[in-house]
């Protein structure tokens, strides 16, 4: 290798580059370069890149062998990780990583740890990657390295997710906990995943899933056993076993799923339309361990499973196999037409197999059971000795069902036995012959005596078998083969094989009478002529049921090193809240990055509200976030989309969203650019003393928010189809003062900004607010109307009725909790405002100064008039004022081609308390701001009012009918501002 | 997960052999050679092969199999659709995936092999991405580098990578627009069953990052989708069309399956009449083929392959058109018609020569067909239109329809 080692050293990159082609060439074909690694290693930091990945390839096939001399390389890395350009941090961290050394695990630990934190996610996942590496290097790394996984399960990229869940798989699969905080965010982000994460993740989350939910056929199991349980009871325990039945019934709760449990369901089903076989195997693997189990699929595709000749054997087996179990009384005839045809093929293995699985389907299904036994003894005369020896076996089995019926076939078989060569046959027709001796009498001694001259040439358990037969015979009919029977023994007792020297000692003891012999030989009949139960002919499928579908060790059914059990379900389900997400802290190192990281939205992971049903206790818990930037409470709480009833409104919805995020996503660059300036809406600010504020607001969105946003943009992005509807309900989804709103369209704001000086904690805000936001935003919609056009009989709501929500809570607002409600007055100072009523308590030990409202960021169009500063707040003191918002809401240029009212029906039912009159309006009353319009019917009521704002109209019209029915109808020129009505009236109305 | 992997040709050379974790001597492949001799056909080597400390899981492909090396659980699935994929690479690198292309450019595969796993784990996998870290080759290409010095390896990192949709390049450039989609169906047949199997491959060259929406007129007749990646799976399930970015270069968008239910025709007929005599050591052979229901399209390379029963020593026919070759050692009969034309059948008739100590053959032979037609997809499936969003040119756009033979199979 001379002339390489010169090309190596020379100054040239081009010869360097070809020697290392040439090197790597050789590593490809496996011959042995070792002897150059002191000159390749050289090469480590060489300008030329492609050089230096060639290295790479050299440097982690030898570095394990050569340990010194790689320790030279490690400092090129851990310079290669500080280096600007991301790849190149990677890149050196997966060579570092992969050299394995375990001087320098420290390094590695470092590396990794320091990796965990990049702010490029791609090499936070080569950290991910680097992990299980160290692990198998240095198993005494766990617990570091599981620190660094909980950090890494925490991220919120796809790029990251499969890589850490494929470290955790590695590392510490038993360390189920740590999922808990992050297993909704895993199953909303799966759909973004790269495939193969896909497939780790999924395969954790079907174990996961069986640790904390309830069997979903639990309830069927328990209906199986019913019947069972009566079956063998005679009928006066019936009468009891039901009496207990319904006794024992009330107590257990009925089975409901947890919507965790139904979250990972849906959010899977579409990755069965994956090009990746693996993703679809991992998703019908976790259907057929989590999901409740559906009866007949795969009886309409039975033709698929046809076997062709041209399919390899494993195929043709498996084929085989799923016909065999798809069998009942419907299909059986068409499937022994099949099965006939298979019996004809060259492939005698693939023959015998058939065969095997004719005799299943006689066992199972007993019509068939004569026909099946027919066609096998017609086998019995095939040329092939291998399906007529297979043939025997499977008869042998089926005549022990009912072997009276069948003494025809046993004497047929008895003849057999001076063609057939197969071992296993002779076997079985010798025991044949032997067990039903009385249905042939006479052919038995004879065949006695045949396999008396063969038996030393026989095989072993051919001879096992004439021992059998001559004792059974010697049991029955003595008088003809006594002697026959001494005979064999004779042999037996000299014979090779010391099972045949054991069992003809041991049979003779049995059944010839002598002084020793003690009691057992009056037993001897009964022992060797009891009645036998019949053999269960089983699939050799059948004992691997408790391996994981679709894993290895389930192909193989050995336990394969690695492989996870997969746990039963538990009996009660452990606490759901764990996995609710209380805090989401997300510090980012600088801003810049930062808004790099949210431009990657996910493509197509929508986090509908069902899938965060209980986080409204989210704002309870304080937050302790250090950093400079804010971190925020989920804003998640959605009490919505499960009473979703209507299909296609949710269809439309998730088009909508669709569509939606496109022109986000088209939005994004300005809405970055700008997101610090505009947007806000109330910013309040506190300030102690004279610190300086930092003008770095706003900019901690989480993606949880995101998320959030979606999910209201889609609420008012119902039913509309047409550009200038969808610019509207832009327009008016953007106008809400909820930063779930704001963010549909700017991602980077936060509803307060509570701008501190840097060296004291800043404050968490909580915009979310705690129970029912969706009248919130409903409220926020505008919807609050006056009833300036309405005569003077409407019943005017009182104050007490009106809902208040929280604004900032008390421990996040470090003391400060505001409260905010709409009083559904007018707004003195300008009539188009909307007013809300404020209310800030001071619940700190000392006192706040100076509350004002900071420089309020509105959308074009939105005006706000704020309350005057506050001075001064004493510890327990309320304040109170009010602000008036616009939101801008008809001055949307595209709504005068939607003028015209839109009608919007829906049907409910109400419950029996709401149905008075009084109930009925005061359940509408609640919910907005509407003035009650008199109307000449008994079971009609109307409701009217208009928008703050624009002055859109709004037409309530309920007609009840009897047993509660309903009919609600709302007329409107807004579009979205109807439908969220009606979603709302049909709520309050219902619950 | 997969520790090494190595590529043997047929004649049971270990013509190339990669490491992610620590070595594995080539030695285990001994076991899979053992369990090649017990298959017989390569098709029936089992995918998976357990060994004392090793599990060998293979795939065969092109005449090379490709058999990775894993140590503890996972999914075969997983091994075995990544190996795919990889061939699928090598394939989309190279116009062809041969032992012969795969020694030529044996650096480039051993970079790209490098990318695709870590430690064991695929990494990066998408074509788009591994063609911005390691170039293609291309003649131009090669001149240039041996002249400049300049490299195949890309310094940064794909911009794919970071993105929310990692199969499309960013930045790219053409100055044709283009998007064709090939549509190929396949027919699996077997007795009264028959399924169609089929596949839209596209070929998309578009400036920028279009947004491309395909729709069908009759896309209630696929039963059974599966999608790229850039699918949008929710617009497919509530409009039924397919909306996508689309990678840049060639992809398969879709596999589909068509249901028994919605069947057409089957686009040939074969009336054959095989017979062994009892006594005597000949047999009769009469096979004729013919279209029927092609929309008046041709049917073309035509081809049928019949696998004789052991006995059949040799057989002495006349084909009316084509040519047939029949190899008494493998017992393969293979008729090769070509084109067909009306009102013209092809026939082939004459004498089966039997073994005379040998008994009748009890089973009939299997009659496996080829053929191809153009412009004809056989379950009606009919791209309706194309639309782009987010660019502003127009670009060009073709549909192409073949139907094919799958699984064909004729049982006499």
């Amino acid at each position: 290798h001379d002339d390489l080692k010169e090309m190596l050293d020379s100054n040239k990159d081009s010869l360097k580059l070809e020697a290392m082609k040439r090197i790597v060439a050789m590593i490809a074909r496996g011959k042995n370069t070792s002897e150059l690694f002191p000159a390749v290693v050289k090469n480590v930091a060489c300008k030329n890149i492609e050089v230096k990945k060639l290295v790479y390839v050299y440097l982690v096939r030898y570095a394990e062998e050569q340990q010194d001399l790689a320790l030279l390389s490690i400092s090129t890395f851990q310079r290669g990780l500080k280096d600007p350009n991301q790849l190149i941090r990677a890149s050196a961290l997966r060579v570092l990583s992969s050299i394995r050394v375990t001087i320098i695990v420290p390094i590695m630990m470092l590396a990794i740890k320091e990796a965990a934190s990049d702010m490029s996610p791609y090499v936070r996942k080569t950290a991910a990657h680097a992990i299980p590496k160290l692990y198998s290097l240095d198993q005494d790394q766990k617990d570091q390295l599981i620190e660094v996984i909980e950090k890494l399960l925490a991220d919120k990229t796809t790029l990251v997710a499969g890589s850490v869940v494929m470290a955790f798989e590695e590392v510490c699969p038993e360390r189920i906990d740590l999922i808990h905080k992050n297993y909704r965010k895993l199953c909303n982000l799966l759909i973004d995943v790269e495939e193969w994460g896909q497939v780790v993740i999924i395969n954790m989350l079907t174990r996961y899933a069986r640790t904390q939910f309830l069997n979903p056929n639990h309830n069927e199991s328990l209906l199986e056993e019913n019947p069972d349980k009566t079956f063998y009871g005679s009928d006066d325990e019936e009468s009891k076993q039901e009496e207990m039945d319904t006794a024992l019934l009330p107590k257990r709760k009925p089975y409901v799923m947890d919507p965790d449990h139904r979250l990972l369901l849906r959010n899977t089903k579409p990755l069965l339309q994956s090009r990746n076989a693996a993703v679809v195997m991992a998703v019908a693997q976790l259907y057929f361990h989590l999901a409740p189990k559906a009866e007949g699929m795969f009886e309409p595709h039975l033709k698929s499973f046809y076997i062709r000749s041209t399919d390899p054997t494993q195929i043709k087996v498996l084929k085989l196999e799923v016909m065999t179990n798809l069998a009942s009384e419907t299909n059986i005839s068409i499937i022994l037409r099949e099965f006939q045809t298979y019996i004809k093929s060259q492939d005698k293995d693939f023959v015998a197999g058939t065969i095997q699985a004719i005799g299943r389907c006689a066992t199972n299904i007993d019509e068939v059971r004569d026909t099946c036994l027919n066609g096998l003894v017609q086998l019995l005369s095939n040329r092939d000795e291998l399906v007529m020896a297979e043939s025997v076996v499977v008869i042998k089995k089926l005549l022990q069902m009912q072997p009276s019926q069948h003494s025809d076939i046993i004497r047929h078989m008895a003849k057999l036995i001076d063609n057939i060569m197969v071992p296993m046959a002779r076997a079985s027709i010798l025991w044949l012959i032997g067990e039903y001796c009385e249905h042939v009498p006479k052919i038995a001694p004879d065949v006695l005596r045949k396999m008396a001259k063969s038996f030393t040439n026989e095989e072993d358990i051919v001879k096992l078998q004439i021992i059998n037969l001559a004792a059974k015979l010697y049991l029955t009919n003595s008088k003809q083969t006594k002697l026959l029977t001494q005979y064999v023994l004779n042999l037996a007792k000299y014979d090779q094989n010391y099972d045949i020297r054991d069992r003809a000692r041991f049979i003779r003891q049995l059944i010839v009478p002598t002084e020793k012999s003690g009691v057992l030989s009056k037993y001897a009949k009964k022992l060797f002529l009891a009645q036998k139960p019949a053999p269960v002919l089983e699939s050799s499928f059948k004992d691997r049921d408790h391996f994981q579908l679709g894993s290895l060790s389930h192909l193989l059914n050995s336990k394969a090193g690695g492989y996870q059990e997969l746990p039963d379900w538990p009996n009660s389900a452990p606490d759901p809240a764990v996995r609710n997400v209380e805090v989401s802290e997300w510090t980012k190192p600088s801003g810049r990055e930062k808004r790099k990281e949210k431009v990657e939205k996910p493509f197509y992971s929508d986090s509908e509200g069902e899938s965060e049903p209980t986080e409204s206790a989210d704002s309870e818990s304080p937050t302790a976030s250090e950093s400079e930037s804010m971190s925020e409470i989920e804003s998640a709480s959605d009490s919505r989309s499960d009473k979703e009833s209507d299909e296609e409104t949710k269809s439309d919805n998730e088009k909508n969203k669709k569509k939606a995020r496109k022109e986000k996503s088209k939005k994004r660059d300005e809405s970055e650019d700008s997101g610090q300036s505009e947007g806000e809406e109330k910013t309040v600010k506190k300030r102690k003393g004279k610190e300086e504020s930092s003008s770095a607001s706003s900019s901690s969105s989480s993606t949880s928010e995101e998320s959030s946003s979606e999910n209201s943009s889609s609420e008012s992005e119902e039913d509309s189809e047409s550009d200038t509807e969808k610019k509207s309900r832009k327009k008016s989804s953007t106008a809400k003062p909820s930063p779930r709103a704001l963010e549909a369209k700017q991602k980077e704001i936060s509803l307060l900004d509570l701008d501190d000086f840097s060296s004291s904690p800043t404050f968490q805000t909580s915009p979310s607010p705690n129970t029912s936001s969706k009248s919130l935003n409903l409220d926020l919609q505008g919807l609050t109307l006056t009833d300036t056009t309405v005569p003077s009989e409407v019943v005017s709501p009182s104050l007490g009725a009106v809902k208040t929500y929280e604004l900032l809570h008390r421990i996040t607002g470090e003391g400060l909790s505001v409260e905010y409600c709409f009083n559904r007055r007018p707004f003195s100072p300008d009539h188009t405002m909307v007013s809300v009523q404020m209310q800030f308590t001071n619940n700190s030990e000392t006192e706040l100064k100076n509350l004002r409202i900071g420089e309020p960021k509105l959308q074009a169009g939105m005006r706000m008039q704020g309350f005057k500063d506050i001075a001064i707040l004493q510890p327990g003191q309320v304040a109170a004022d009010t602000l008036g918002i616009d939101f801008y809401q008809l001055l949307n240029p595209s709504a005068g081609k939607l003028m015209g009212m839109n009608e919007i029906k829906e049907k409910l039912t109400l419950p029996e308390q709401f149905r008075s009159d009084q109930a009925i309006v005061q359940r509408v009353m609640s919910i907005a701001n509407l003035g009650r319009v008199p109307c000449g019917l008994d079971n009609e009521y109307r409701f009217a009012a208009r928008t703050v704002s624009g002055g859109a109209l709004v037409l309530v019209t309920l007609v009840t009918k009897d047993g509660g029915m309903a009919q609600l109808t709302i007329n409107c020129e807004k579009m979205v501002i109807g439908t969220m009505l009606v979603k709302d009236i049909m709520q309050a109305l219902t619950q | 997960m997969i520790h090494s992997l190595f590529l043997i040709n047929h004649t049971g050379d270990i013509f190339l052999e990669k490491h992610w974790k620590s070595v594995v001597s080539r030695s285990v492949c001994d076991y899979f050679f053992e369990a090649q001799e017990k298959a017989g056909e390569a098709d029936n080597v089992p995918p998976v092969i357990p060994t004392p400390h090793h599990y060998l899981v293979s795939t065969h492909r092109d005449r090379i199999f490709f058999v990775a090396v894993i140590q503890s659980e996972v999914p075969p699935l997983f091994v075995i659709e990544f190996l795919h994929r990889v061939a699928e690479t090598l394939q989309d690198y190279f116009g062809e995936c041969t032992e012969a292309a795969i020694k030529d450019n044996v650096v480039i595969v051993y970079e790209l092999l490098e990318e695709m796993l870590d430690n064991g784990f695929p990494l990066a996998t998408e074509s788009n991405i591994l063609k911005e870290l390691i170039k293609p080759p291309t003649i131009l290409r090669s001149v240039v580098n041996t002249i400049t010095g300049s490299s195949n390896v890309g310094d940064q990192l794909p911009t794919g990578q970071l993105s929310n949709i990692p199969w499309r390049r960013a930045g790219v450039k053409y100055t044709n627009n283009e998007a064709y989609f090939d549509v190929t169906e396949e027919i699996d047949a077997i007795i009264d069953k028959s399924e169609i199997q089929g596949v839209i491959d596209a070929c998309i060259k578009l400036t920028g990052m279009p947004d491309l929406t395909l729709s069908f007129m009759n896309p209630r007749l696929l039963d059974d989708v599966s999608f790229h990646p850039c699918v949008r799976f929710k617009r497919w399930e509530s409009e039924r069309v397919l909306s996508f970015i689309p990678p840049d270069g060639n992809f398969r968008l879709m596999s589909y399956h068509v249901s028994s239910q919605n069947l057409v025709a089957i686009p040939v007929y074969i009336k054959h009449n095989i017979s062994f005599r009892e006594s005597g050591s000949t047999g009769r052979f009469d096979v004729t083929i013919g279209p029927k229901q092609t929309m008046g399209k041709t049917v073309e390379s035509v081809l049928m392959i019949i696998h004789m029963p052991k006995g059949v020593l040799n057989m002495t026919l006349t084909a009316a058109q084509g040519t047939y070759t029949f190899d008494p050692v493998t017992k393969m009969l293979i008729w090769d018609i070509g084109k067909i034309t009306l009102p013209k059948l092809p026939t082939l008739r004459g004498v089966i020569s039997l073994q005379s100590t040998a008994p009748k053959p009890e089973e009939n032979p299997t009659i496996s067909v080829q053929f191809r037609i153009q412009q004809l997809a056989v379950s009606g499936l009919k791209v309706n239109r194309l639309d782009m969003y987010g660019e502003r040119y127009k670009p060009f756009k073709g549909v192409k329809y073949v139907t094919k033979a799958g699984k064909f199979q004729v049982r006499t």
